[in-house]
């Protein structure tokens, strides 16, 4: 061996040793035991509770984020991309509105219990949250896509709320113009064109709206919402459940106070609870305790306002509007209504981690069934198992030696390809598999080109060396003007795909400028090496 | 030594004209699909709308998980059956099944054929609005990828080249856009993503033929063109063979065994593998050639 070689020997080594040492915590993650992997995944060292237990922890979160990630559509899990709907803030709210909106998903999410989820902004008001292995997507979604916005609100009293009804009708009767002018024999429903459709209108603080009026009247309140010239001094809330009066199903419908008396941010912890409601023992509910600042806003209310109801608004529908008995000095409350118990465990966690700043709407959502994810590894790793093999075999019947040293480079080729995802902490998807295999098929092309090569030259009557050198020399600038294309391409994919399309180019593009180190550097320096220490008359090739 | 299509010498440029037919004929096959189905069929990756993948046990027929859905007020939604699983993939429309269609769905399907029990295995949403970007921001991406490459391939090698280069990679995707609709796949990311790797595979191709034009020109400088380019394609032919024979073997072992989630995107590599091979070979040299001979003719009428 000369000097160079040497080098470039002991170079490739220590590429190999890099490589495998990337490498090793990949091994050992998918080595562990399926339960034991999970116990990895969900490894968080700030939950410990001593330091030997941190320490344990901390190591397998190493382990976790040192090894190759598998997407979503291979571990299976959910991924939402989230817009915040900025149209209805001020320019120094919209400033922080995403950043405060990630905070506070991230709160929730956190309180949710998933796995290394990931959140990201994405743009200038999205967010994109991924959380892997997740079953529960509805239950997710809900507790994404909650604004929660709470508000507690006065009831208006009968009279007010019959007298802000009755402006509406006469508004709505003015608009329907010349139907109106029948007078006394007109019927109901153009005199009173909204409140003709209530079955009680201010009664005992409230109105009642038959379900199959509820969509007409919606629209009405709508119209009205829009119409800026209308002032009212007060605001409608639908109740956020059916209910019945008198045997039949409709929905509340209630007029409050215009301003909250007090908000989300006024409200310090929030638990779930099943006894909060004495005529419904065991019915689920949310007791919350305010900061010192709002129970002393809350004292002074509820003391100012014995015998009215306060509604309590959830996303601008009211969850329940109880009475007020009496002052509530130290800031207890409660939220009952129907909920589930699931619900009632979602408001609380919404409650404790605040409101969003802004609407969220999720306008794009891709979900994979872990089970699915899995279907897809096998199938992915067969496939790739298969295809290399095939490959394998081809090059070795067909090139034999040489063939082997061919190999040897793509085996190389997968393993540099591997430890630079799992250093630059790259996910594997489904089609960054296909992209690996679809590698390997293009990867030894390189070889192929250089040994047709070769063999040219030595039909040409060269001599074993000078056709290897020729061989290789010729061939390279082929080689990469062929590879340059295939990367612009892939550049191109990278530049625009999502999620695993991404992917998809990100093995490829690695894998072929590995290629062109391996292809050629490696296999050029095993055949120098192996014609260096004989007399070469022939070649296996 | 075993070797295949060692020393041929066949006269592929004499022949040109019978894989111009073939060429047209294959365009022409893809044009009327396309015109015949209106266009692409826009998954729900471009349009916007949900599909929802469930797995039903046992399995009922596609008219009773169509009855199902209808059943429960969703309206058209396109129902299919997954040969390899078994499973259906339903596809609605954007609004349709409410704020969380796949509840819908397994509702609908829980409710309507009782007894069965119903797994969603995957759930696919795009609002209207991402939808178009990422329709957008596909069309980008393939004319971002033809440039790079027309621009690479013009530095790299005499204009008249890139003509006939180019030409050849849109015959090739063309082609494989053109069997994705005539076999009734959906256009989704993935598929252009196949669609953008056969344009790099294309090219490949043809630039190893390229690259041994360019040699034998220099040394054979007085022959004609024609040779030159039969010489140059004869000699790269048992490499480019082999070559598309090995990817062939991998993007077979991914449509065979690599499951239904991209299986579409394996049928297309597959039909572009095939067409860019014999593409490098005819199309891309051939017209090349024809350039050539077509300016040669423009420069001695003046």
């Amino acid at each position: 061996m000369t000097k160079s070689d040497q080098r470039k020997f002991l170079f490739t080594l220590a590429g190999v040793a890099v490589c495998i040492y990337t490498l090793w915590p990949t091994f050992q993650f998918y080595a562990l035991s399926p339960a034991k992997r999970q116990e990895v995944l969900q490894a968080r060292p700030a939950s410990a509770t001593n330091e030997e237990e941190r320490q344990r922890l901390q190591k397998m979160a190493d382990l976790r984020d040192k090894s190759i990630k598998l997407g979503l559509d291979l571990q299976g899990g959910m991924s939402l991309l989230l817009e915040v709907d900025k149209t209805k803030l001020g320019p120094a709210e919209a400033k922080n509105a995403v950043d405060q909106a990630m905070q506070i998903i991230r709160n929730r999410i956190d309180q949710f219990g998933v796995a290394e989820p990931s959140i990201q902004k994405q743009g200038d008001n999205r967010i994109l949250v991924q959380l892997p292995g997740l079953l529960d997507q509805g239950r997710a979604k809900e507790l994404i896509g909650q604004t929660a916005l709470l508000e507690f609100k006065l009831v208006k009293s009968d009279e007010e709320q019959r007298a802000i009804l009755d402006r509406l009708d006469k508004h709505f009767a003015l608009r329907m113009g010349a139907a109106a002018t029948g007078g006394a024999t007109a019927a109901d429903s153009l005199v009173r064109p909204l409140t003709s459709r209530f079955l009680s209108v201010g009664q005992a603080g409230e109105s009642f709206v038959l379900s199959e009026n509820v969509a007409a009247v919606e629209a009405m309140i709508d119209q009205v919402r829009a119409d800026s010239s209308f002032v009212l001094d007060g605001t409608f809330a639908w109740e956020a459940h059916l209910t019945e009066r008198e045997g039949r199903s409709g929905r509340v419908f209630q007029v409050l106070t215009k301003d909250p008396l007090m908000q989300g941010k006024d409200v310090q912890s929030a638990q779930m609870r099943l006894d909060l409601d004495e005529q419904r023992p065991g019915a689920p509910g949310v007791s919350f305790t305010l900061t010192s600042r709002g129970g002393a806003t809350f004292a002074d209310v509820t003391g100012a306002n014995v015998g009215r109801r306060l509604a309590i608004v959830l996303d601008s529908r009211v969850q329940s509007a109880p009475n007020i008995n009496e002052r509530i000095p130290r800031g207890q409350g409660s939220i009952t209504g129907s909920f589930t118990e699931e619900e009632a465990q979602n408001l609380a966690i919404v409650l404790r981690s605040g409101a969003l700043p802004a609407p969220v709407m999720i306008i794009e959502e891709r979900t994979v069934d872990p089970s699915l994810g899995q279907d897809s590894i096998q199938k992915g790793l067969m496939a790739g198992a298969i295809g290399a093999g095939a490959v394998v075999l081809f090059m070795l019947v067909y090139y034999r030696l040489s063939g082997a040293v061919a190999v040897m480079a793509l085996i190389l080729n997968i393993l540099g390809l591997l430890a630079c995802m799992a250093g630059f902490h790259a996910t594997l998807t489904l089609p960054g598999i296909a992209g690996i295999v679809l590698t390997i098929g293009m990867a030894v092309d390189a070889n192929v080109l250089v040994f047709e090569r070769i063999r040219e030259e030595l039909r040409n009557k060269k001599t074993v060396l000078a056709a290897i050198e020729q061989g290789y020399a010729r061939a390279y600038r082929t080689i990469v003007d062929a590879n340059v294309t295939t990367l612009l391409s892939a550049l191109a994919l990278m530049w625009f795909g999502t999620g695993p399309v991404r992917g998809f180019a990100v093995t490829l593009s690695i894998g072929l400028i590995i290629n062109m180190i391996t292809a050629v550097g490696v296999s050029k320096m095993i055949f120098d090496a192996w014609s260096l220490r004989r007399k070469v008359n022939s070649i296996s090739i | 030594m075993l070797q295949i299509l060692h020393n041929i010498n066949v006269d592929w440029m004499g022949k040109r004209a019978i894989a111009y037919t073939i060429s047209g004929v294959c365009v022409l096959i893809s044009i009327v699909s396309l015109l015949v189905h209106g266009g692409p069929r826009y998954g729900v990756d471009f349009t916007g709308g949900t599909l929802v993948e469930v797995a039903v046990i046992p399995a009922p027929s596609a008219d009773n998980v169509r009855h199902a859905m209808d059943a429960s007020g969703i309206q058209g939604a396109e129902i299919q059956r997954v040969p390899s699983s078994g499973s259906f993939l339903i596809r609605m429309g954007v609004g349709q099944g409410g704020a969380d269609p796949a509840k819908t769905v397994r509702e609908a399907l829980q409710s309507n054929l009782q007894g069965s029990e119903v797994k969603i295995r995957s759930v696919e949403g795009v609002g209207p609005r991402v939808g178009g970007e990422l329709r957008g921001a596909a069309v980008k991406a393939v004319l971002l990828a033809l440039g790079l490459i027309l621009v690479y391939v013009a530095i790299r090698y005499d204009w008249r080249y890139s003509f006939g280069a180019v030409a050849a990679l849109f015959h090739d995707v063309f082609i494989a856009f053109g069997a994705v609709s005539l076999t009734n796949r959906e256009l989704t990311l993935t598929v252009v993503a196949a669609l953008l790797t056969i344009a790099g595979f294309s090219i490949n191709d043809t630039i190893v033929v390229f690259d041994r034009i360019r040699e034998r020109k220099q040394a054979l400088r007085k022959e004609a063109p024609e040779k030159v380019m039969n010489l140059a394609v004869n000699e790269t032919l048992s490499r480019t063979v082999i070559t598309s024979l090995t990817v062939t073997l991998t993007v077979l072992a991914l449509f065979i065994f690599g499951g239904e989630v991209i299986h579409d995107f394996s049928f297309t590599m597959l039909v572009g593998v095939v067409f860019g091979t014999y593409s490098s070979v005819y199309v891309a040299s051939a017209l090349a050639l024809d350039t050539q001979l077509w300016l040669e003719r423009q420069g001695k009428k003046k």
